[in-house]
């Protein structure tokens, strides 16, 4: 991808270099890279990136900008604040270098949508807050065959790597599991000093640029880790474990239906929290109440209910029916004994995120 | 025999140190691990992996005098 006369010029300082040259510059502006989430570690990517030049950058991120978020997220100002981050970074980017293209997606990364997004893009750049998405990103990238720049960070302290890069280890090589839910605390519960995502930003930044220019050594097979108060940097060699990838890969056709809160723990299974018995459901028709009965039997079973809005939808058909179960109002799932209702809510609310169901204990037996 | 260890992230504020020699008799990461968690039951609910002389070491592998081993917790934040 030749570049103009002007972006020779803006790009001087890269091109005098040996290692960059006009070449590597072209490379930068050939190059398509995701940043996930416009956070503490997100800005300052973004800003480098677009600094340097990376033709094309996508930024996902579904939140606005609040005003604890400026202590550390310097491409936002006050003015920001309330603002669809995706939107404010955008803008303030497009100043910074109106050569870049940027596309932003304003929406929560999800097994439903990562693996299309991700495959538009060389590089993905992880910038977010929170185990389950790590995960996900991590698998994703995995089956889109792109590498991922991973950066993370803890009070004072950091971590970088570059995973799945050239047959390297990805983020489950290095930690396997999940850490229970709720032990790992977030910046915005423990806090974060404002300098760190900065530092730990910019190396992801810098990695992303290596590896476009295939200049130095990336960071794959290793994790640095750096402590601000005290400036101790530390590498660790990380190994790749094939039981690990080949988990992955050959899980990747289940991908969009797996839930990954509910594999780091935000979400419990076999906890339903609302069950009523067949008086419960009386009351509920007695009282008028707007609610559905979705009956999970085959069609042959006795009793049925004859009354009110009935959905009969048998367990081992129930992903075809899901479009008619109703969310937004109490949905009462019904069987014989209490037995395959229950194992319908749960699919229901680990697979389609439902939270309005009831199970109807001991069944329809007793109706 | 000797060893050196670190420990980052939670986990340092979890046992209020940073690092730490430690005296062990036994063999193996698996053996060190059970003896950290009876000196310090607060690492039980911790999620880490431990690095042996700067490489991610799994539970079997044999450790040895003058050792260091560091004790890494994964961070969510960005």
């Amino acid at each position: 991808m030749n570049l103009t006369d002007k972006e020779k010029n803006r790009y001087n300082r890269h091109i005098l270099l040996d290692k960059v040259g006009l070449e590597g510059q072209e490379k930068l502006k050939a190059a398509k890279v995701l940043v996930i989430g416009a956070g503490g570690l997100g800005c300052p990517v973004l800003q480098y990136l677009t600094a340097a030049g990376v033709g094309t950058i996508g930024l996902i991120d579904f939140d606005v900008v609040d005003e604890s978020n400026l202590q550390r997220q310097i491409l936002f100002t006050t003015a920001d604040v309330g603002k669809l981050k995706v939107e404010a970074a955008k803008e303030k980017l497009s100043q910074q270098n109106p050569l870049v293209q940027f596309d932003v997606y304003p929406e929560k990364l999800t097994t439903s949508n990562a693996l299309s997004i991700f495959s538009k893009y060389d590089i993905v750049i992880d910038g977010t807050d929170n185990f389950s998405t790590r995960y996900l990103v991590n698998d994703a990238c995995v089956i889109t065959g792109k590498p991922l720049v991973y950066g993370a960070i803890y009070k004072f302290e950091g971590q970088v790597s570059v995973f799945n890069h050239k047959g390297g280890p990805s983020y489950r090589c290095l930690f396997p599991e999940p850490p229970k839910a709720g032990s790992v605390p977030s910046c915005s519960d423990v806090g974060v000093i404002g300098v760190l995502p900065g530092l730990i930003g910019t190396q992801q930044a810098n990695e992303a640029i290596k590896i476009i220019l295939e200049i130095g050594v990336p960071l794959s097979g290793k994790l640095q880790t750096y402590n601000a108060l005290n400036n101790a940097f530390m590498m660790l060699n990380v190994k790749r474990s094939e039981e690990q990838i080949n988990k992955i890969i050959n899980e990747s056709a289940n991908f969009e239906t797996f839930d990954y809160d509910f594999f780091c723990g935000v979400k419990q299974q076999n906890t339903i929290s609302k069950e009523i018995a067949v008086d419960g459901l009386k009351e509920l028709y007695e009282k008028g109440i707007d609610f559905q009965v979705v009956d999970v039997r085959g069609e042959w079973e006795q009793p049925r209910i004859e009354k009110g809005n009935v959905l009969i939808a048998p367990l081992d058909e129930l992903d075809e029916f899901v479009s008619q179960i109703a969310k937004d109002k109490q949905v009462v799932v019904v069987c014989q004994k209490g037995i395959r209702s229950r194992m319908a809510i749960e699919q229901l609310e680990n697979e389609y995120n439902y939270n309005n169901l009831i199970n109807l204990e001991g069944g329809i037996v007793n109706w | 025999m000797i060893l050196r260890l670190k420990y980052f992230g939670m986990i340092a504020e979890a046992i209020a140190k940073e690092e730490e020699n430690v005296e062990i008799q036994h063999r193996t990461i698996a053996d060190l691990d059970g003896l950290l968690k009876r000196k310090y039951p607060q690492l039980v609910t911790l999620e880490y992996q431990f690095a042996l002389n700067q490489t991610l070491a799994g539970m079997d592998e044999i450790i040895k005098d003058g050792d260091e081993i560091a004790l890494l917790p994964p961070f969510a934040g960005g």
